[in-house]
Order: structure tokens, then C-alpha cells, then sequence
């Protein structure tokens, strides 16, 4: 019997691969409950992880100027930004789960390291131009990355997608109304602009990831179409927008080369705020903990869901 | 605007904005994600009721960042730094029980506020609901979270007697009977979530009122450092 039932797995296997492949090849989408290769669902925990991390590590740099904005109005501008972040997190680890992991085990993983954020967070915010080359140059290279990911093969993730970009593409526009206003501004905060689009222009570059022929996931990506454009294609397609909304600001664009060196420490964790990061995100953690065992005790007492 | 209800315009919204700056510093602190989102929410809330009330006084940007400390007119409640929290959940849920009473006395009367307050008492239904919630799950939840949610309450008790003192301004308030409805809608909350009721005075000793003249606490010039550094640091300057 053991004979006929491993023939009969090792056919509906065949058979399951093919309906996938061929789901894939028409450009359906696969959702939670169809049958899919255990690399391909490892390959959409681990990026859909990422993307959610980046969400909530990205809340930091921008959060250290709330308490400093400038004018009421920006600052309640930033304060919904960062919110809106907190809100990504929150869709990104619900799309991560439908595929069988939980928000606790990802945010395990990032506290221990194991699991990656964008590079680009680990860079300090040292001006408050710096909120608005965060809007104009990381939000607008998240989104040239993101809206590809909109088509991504993967529902749950695809839909998230729709709803993020919508957002990203608003606090795109006000992180470049922020630069524009001080670009026109006094010669300090047009100094102050300046400096900002110096210091984050090459780690912008850099959020497309390392060069085509070092990117270890993205050909099995593609052909899965998680991935629809290359990281190289999409970093030119970046730089190509850039340079007109650069010239409208009536600020310039640094020249030179990316420092793939820089970007693999930064990597390594050798970044300016790596430590910084990882540490406030632990400390909210660990001193939030009585906060939602508190939680769970009530709802056990009183046999109701957690509070939201 | 008479330059009484300047006064008053300027005490609800300096309430506001001071809170609202409290809030914000949770932003990426929270014990939870769902809070980084709440708690940024109702600071803006808060945001939004500051910049209309200020609105009505002058130029917001200048009110805020422009007046030093002695000109505040807030609450000391609302200045308090945010500890842990329950500390941050008790401020919460003394200050939006006020201001869920204020504003629902202010929108069905007739005076200057009357509009702002019945747009603004949607928003503080739900701080003080949330605020209610966490103080359930606090106090009747572990036997830590009971003790720091007792702790919270009881360390900003003596800040809560200034809400019921009369505001410049702030017509048409029965102030005995908003001191009166608070008392009882937090003592049946900290009842229902097993906590106690603190005693002692619900003021200051060495004087009532005193946010109210301008006689904030050590905290709070601080905070405004913070808050006013940029701006005052470019004079003149638009952002």
C-alpha cells in the first residue's frame, strides 16, 4: 500500500506544481488557501517580513522629529505619516500570516536579527529637511519599487500593495512640498535642504538593492513574479524621474558612484543607527510586554478579544 | 473673539496642544502596534482641536512656538511627562472625562464654542473609550499592570482638581457639576477595573489653578525647549 499511496503523492505533487506554474504563467493570482511550492511561500515570508519590518524601523527616523516640527501643520503632517507607517506594518504582518507564520514569530525574528529592514533606516535624521528627503527620495524609491509589487503574484501581498502605494504616493508629494518650501526659503533652510538631498540621495539608491548580477533572490523572484522588473531597471527608472523633480526644487543631485562597500556594511549592521534602531525597537518591546499580558489576562478573565 | 474668549480659546487649546505633544512622543515607543496607531490618532485629534482653537486667538505657529513657558495657560495635568504606560492611560483618562463633559455641556449650549465642541466631542468619545478600555485591561488584568495603573492614578491625582476651577472665558460650564459627573464616571470606571479611588487633595498646595495663570511644572519648560527650538532658531522664516 505504502508503494501506491507515495506513486499517488508524488503525481498530485506533479500535478499541484503544474497548476501552480501554469496559475503563474497566466498571471493569476495565488492565494492562501492554493497549493505552492514551500521556496516560493519561504521566498514571500521573508520579503513580505522585510517590507513589514521596514514599515515599523521607519517610523524612528521620522518620529525623532515630531517633537521638534517646525509648524503645527507639519507637524500634524508627520505625526499621520508616521502613523500610516504603523498602519502598513499592521497590513503587511496580517498579508505575512495568511501564509501560515504569526506577527509575534517575524517580530521575534527581527529583535534577534535575523530577519532585515531596509537599509535605508539605519541612516539618522539630522535636519528636519531630512522628514523631506525621507518623503521625496525614500518614499518615492519605495514606491517605484512598490508599485510593480502591486501585479506581485501572491493576492494577500498584491492587495496590500494597493493600499500602501495610495498612501506612499501622498506623503511622497508632501515630503517634496516640505523641501520646496524650504528650497524657497531663507538661504539657511535652502542650505539645510540641500544638505538633506546630499546625505540621502545615495542610500535612496541603494533601497533597489545590491547590482543585477549580486542579487542572490531576484531570478527565482522574477520567475515566480513576485519580482516583475530587475533591481538595476528600477534604480534607473528612479534616477531618471529624479533628476527633473530635482531641477524643480532648485536643487542638484549629487554625481558619482554608489559605495557598494558602505551599502554591504550597513548590511552587516555597520551602519550609522543599526544598533540605535534595533535597540528602541527592542526596548518598546520588552517594556511593552506587562502591557499585553495585561491584555490577554483581561480577556481570559472576561472572555473577550484583546483590545484594538 | 472678545478678549475673554481669547482666554478660554487659548486654555482649551493650549490643553490640546500640550497633550497632543505628549501623545506624539509615544510615536515608535508603544507596547503594542495597534497603539502607535491609536495614540498617534488621538494626538492629532488633539492637534486638530488645538490649531482651530488658537486659530481664533492669532496666528497658531506664533502661539505655539512663540510664548514662553508663563504664558501657557494649559492644564498641568496635560504637561505631565509620560512615564510608563499606565501613567500615560490614568493622564488619558482624567483628561478626556473632562473634556467629554466640557464639551458636551459647551456643544448644547450657545456660546462661542458651542460648534467646535459638538465636532470635537465625537473625537473625545473615542479617547475616553479608549482610555476606559486600558484602564479595564490594566487594572483587572495581571497583578504588575494593577499595580502600575494604581501607581498612574494615584501620581497625577493632585493635578485633577485645576480642570474644575472656572476658565476665563469658558461661559455657560457648570463647573460644580462637571467636577461632580467626572467624579463619579472615573470612580465607576477604576471600580469596574478594581482599582481605587485616590484620596487626598486634587490640587497642588501651594496653589490652585495654576496652569491656568501660567504656573506650570519643572517638566514643561523643557518639553517646550523641545517643541520651540527649530522655529524660534529661524526668525521669520516660513515652513
Amino acid at each position: 500500500m505504502a508503494t501506491v499511496a507515495y506513486g499517488t503523492d508524488r503525481t498530485d505533487e506533479a500535478a499541484r506544481q503544474a497548476a501552480f506554474d501554469a496559475a503563474v504563467a497566466a498571471d493569476e493570482r495565488i492565494e492562501p488557501r492554493d497549493w505552492m511550492p514551500d521556496a516560493y511561500r519561504a521566498s514571500l515570508v521573508r520579503q513580505m517580513a522585510q517590507h513589514a519590518h521596514s514599515e515599523i524601523i521607519g517610523m524612528q527616523p521620522e518620529a525623532n522629529w515630531i517633537t521638534r516640527a517646525p509648524s503645527l501643520r507639519r507637524k500634524a503632517i508627520l505625526m499621520a505619516k508616521v502613523q500610516d507607517e504603523a498602519g502598513h506594518g499592521l497590513y503587511l504582518y496580517s498579508a505575512a500570516e495568511t501564509l501560515g507564520t504569526s506577527r509575534e514569530e517575524l517580530l521575534d525574528k527581527l529583535h534577534a536579527g535575523r530577519q532585515r529592514y531596509s537599509s535605508i533606516f539605519n541612516y539618522p535624521t539630522l535636519t528636519w529637511a531630512d522628514v523631506g528627503a525621507i518623503g521625496w527620495l525614500v518614499d518615492g524609491a519605495a514606491i517605484t519599487n512598490q508599485v510593480p509589487l502591486c501585479r506581485c503574484s501572491y493576492g494577500p501581498y498584491a492587495r496590500a500593495m494597493v493600499r500602501i502605494c495610495k498612501e506612499e504616493s501622498f506623503h511622497q508629494r508632501q515630503g517634496y512640498e516640505l523641501l520646496l518650501a524650504l528650497s524657497r526659503g531663507t538661504p539657511a533652510q535652502h542650505a539645510m535642504a540641500q544638505d538633506a538631498v546630499d546625505r540621502w540621495w545615495w542610500p535612496s539608491l541603494m533601497m533597489f538593492g545590491p547590482p543585477d548580477e549580486e542579487s542572490g533572490h531576484s531570478a527565482q523572484s522574477m520567475a515566480w513574479k513576485i519580482k516583475r522588473h530587475s533591481n538595476d531597471e528600477l534604480r534607473r527608472r528612479f534616477i531618471e524621474i529624479s533628476g527633473p523633480q530635482a531641477d524643480a526644487l532648485g536643487l542638484t543631485l549629487p554625481t558619482g558612484e554608489i559605495d557598494w562597500d558602505e551599502f554591504k556594511e550597513v548590511l552587516k549592521g555597520n551602519g550609522p543607527c543599526n544598533e540605535q534602531r534595533i535597540a528602541q525597537r527592542r526596548r518598546a518591546h520588552e517594556e511593552g510586554a506587562w502591557v499585553r499580558d495585561a491584555a490577554v489576562a483581561y480577556a481570559a478573565k472576561h472572555g473577550e478579544g484583546k483590545p484594538s | 473673539m472678545t478678549p475673554s474668549s481669547s482666554a478660554g480659546a487659548l486654555a482649551l487649546g493650549d490643553d490640546a496642544l500640550v497633550l497632543s505633544h505628549r501623545l506624539g512622543e509615544w510615536a515608535g515607543h508603544a507596547p503594542v502596534l495597534e497603539e502607535d496607531v491609536a495614540l498617534a490618532n488621538i494626538a492629532l485629534d488633539l492637534l486638530g482641536q488645538a490649531r482651530v482653537l488658537l486659530s481664533l486667538v492669532g496666528d497658531e505657529d506664533e502661539l505655539a512656538y512663540l510664548r514662553e513657558e508663563r504664558a501657557f495657560r494649559n492644564l498641568q495635568l496635560v504637561e505631565q511627562e509620560n512615564g510608563d504606560f499606565g501613567h500615560s492611560i490614568a493622564r488619558q483618562l482624567y483628561f478626556s472625562t473632562y473634556q467629554q463633559l466640557l464639551y458636551g455641556q459647551l456643544a448644547a449650549g450657545d456660546g462661542v464654542f458651542a460648534p467646535l465642541a459638538a465636532k470635537a466631542v465625537k473625537e473625545v468619545d473615542y479617547h475616553r473609550d479608549h482610555a476606559e478600555q486600558w484602564t479595564l485591561r490594566l487594572g483587572d488584568g495581571t497583578a504588575e499592570s494593577h499595580e502600575r495603573m494604581q501607581r498612574g492614578l494615584d501620581a497625577l491625582w493632585r493635578f485633577t482638581g485645576e480642570m474644575f476651577q472656572p476658565v476665563e472665558g469658558v461661559d455657560g460650564v457648570d463647573w460644580q457639576s462637571l467636577h461632580t459627573s467626572w467624579h463619579t464616571s472615573v470612580s465607576s470606571v477604576l471600580k469596574r477595573a478594581t482599582l481605587t479611588v485616590p484620596e487626598g487633595p486634587q490640587t497642588g498646595s501651594w496653589s490652585a489653578g495654576a496652569g491656568r495663570q501660567g504656573l506650570h511644572t519643572e517638566p514643561f519648560g523643557r518639553m517646550l525647549a523641545e517643541m520651540q527650538h527649530l522655529h524660534r532658531s529661524h526668525p521669520g522664516a516660513t515652513w
